[in-house]
């Protein structure tokens, strides 16, 4: 599986989360030779959520991984690829496809559809990177299991905090949730539930310090930032939601960046490169949601259908 | 694709320590996404190591004692053992191609 690949996809996704694994979906039903790449989780994000509440048509909300599942098996039933292998380079070349490098060898397409999406931050502090396994965890759906009666610390104050500290009190004694501002972005849903929760207890203008154990987590040290008064909780595990970084190391030097690292477009998804189309989390002005990003997906493979159309590259 | 066989508490012995090629272990849980979306994977990587290294799974729900010993905090969790010891941990999902050095690391 590692020579290139003399036959040129009509298109290549790049990244199969909700955004990229739509994309292909349109593709593959437009009757193009659609590819698509993953380095890690099938179905991005989403495969790591536990309910999503807000994807419309599902009144009871629906598990992240089975949405995701389900997703995959769609997209495979009409006939797109799905490898599991990593991209390392697009490029454009100006007489023909584009050239993809991947971990395992190289591909040529037509049209090239970003998605990777973005990558959760880390805390950066001393023991985080030690513990991982051992207490320190990225997804409470997976893990909060292993901390029954034990009590817990919840890092963030967006959605996927309060999403996954609401979820860690099914198992947890207590739930320490520490954020480094007054005010927190969760949605007022969220908010209401974590803020009546009795398991769950509040810290705010507070960073985590240190993460602290022998060969487990046994605490984490905390910093109020506005009175500097230094604490240590004694937990079994750190959970971090602390946002994320996008995926873009692809498209430095090829298309537009914003200063976070989101790639601009228009509302076709179309970059400045004619053939090479941004969607999802990846593109400024994101909402960052399910839908949205399987929206964005959507108008992208349209897109790109138009251009191979006005290339004149019949259908396969 | 042929599923990966299960091994439990019961049967860790005689399948993964006794085992006379190298053994990778899943572990993982049904509430656990991240384990359903690797599984595939472990999967293929079965395919590919066949006849080189035994792939099993192990359901953390049903099976305490075995992960308690290793210490396993988070899942997915691979494991592999050659000869009976402990080679290699590869905690939380990473990529194939990871995957793939790590076991080759691990069985060398």
């Amino acid at each position: 599986m590692t020579a290139d690949r003399p036959e040129t996809y009509d298109i290549a996704v790049i990244g199969a989360g909700g955004a990229g694994l739509t994309a292909a979906l349109y593709g593959a039903r437009a009757r193009r030779r659609t590819i698509a790449f993953e380095r890690l989780m099938t179905g991005g994000q989403i495969a790591t959520t536990e309910l999503v509440e807000n994807y419309p048509g599902f009144p009871e909300g629906i598990n992240g991984t089975d949405f995701a599942l389900n997703l995959v098996q769609q997209v495979e039933r009409f006939g797109a690829e799905l490898r599991h292998e990593e991209v390392q380079a697009i490029t454009p070349r100006p007489e023909g496809p584009f050239r993809i490098e991947t971990s395992e060898g190289a591909y040529n397409a037509h049209t090239v559809i970003a998605t990777a999406g973005a990558d959760y931050n880390k805390l950066g502090v001393p023991g985080e990177d030690e513990f991982i396994g051992r207490g320190v965890s990225y997804c409470a759906t997976c893990d909060a299991a292993f901390f029954q009666d034990q009590e817990v610390v919840v890092v963030g104050g967006g959605d996927a905090a309060f999403d996954e500290a609401l979820y860690t009190t099914r198992y947890a004694s207590k739930v320490w949730l520490v954020h480094r501002r007054d005010s927190f972005r969760a949605s007022g849903l969220l908010q209401e539930r974590v803020f009546g929760n009795a398991k769950i207890e509040i810290i705010r203008n507070t960073v985590v310090e240190r993460i602290v154990g022998a060969d487990m987590v046994e605490g984490a040290e905390l910093r109020n930032v506005q009175t500097s008064e230094v604490r240590t909780l004694p937990v079994g595990a750190v959970f971090i939601f602390i946002g994320q970084t996008p995926n873009s190391h692809l498209l430095k030097g090829l298309v537009e960046l914003d200063k976070g690292g989101h790639a601009r477009v228009d509302l076709r998804m179309r970059t400045k490169v004619p053939g090479l189309f941004v969607a999802g989390d990846l593109r400024v002005e994101a909402a960052r949601q399910l839908v949205s990003a399987c929206g964005d997906g959507a108008t992208a493979a349209l897109a790109a259908e138009a251009y191979l159309a006005e290339l004149g590259i019949g259908e396969g | 694709m042929a599923a990966t066989p299960e091994v439990t508490d019961a049967t860790f012995d005689a399948d993964v320590m006794k085992s006379e090629l190298p053994v990778l272990v899943d572990f993982w849980a049904p509430w656990c996404g991240p384990c359903r979306m690797v599984a595939p994977i472990v999967e293929e990587l079965g395919e590919e190591y066949a006849g080189r290294v035994s792939f099993y799974k192990m359901n953390t729900d049903e099976n305490p004692a075995v992960p308690s010993q290793y210490g396993i905090r988070s899942i997915p969790s691979l494991l592999i053992f050659k000869s009976g010891e402990l080679k290699g941990t590869i905690v939380g999902f990473r990529p194939k191609s990871d995957l793939k050095k790590r076991l080759e690391e691990a069985i060398a």
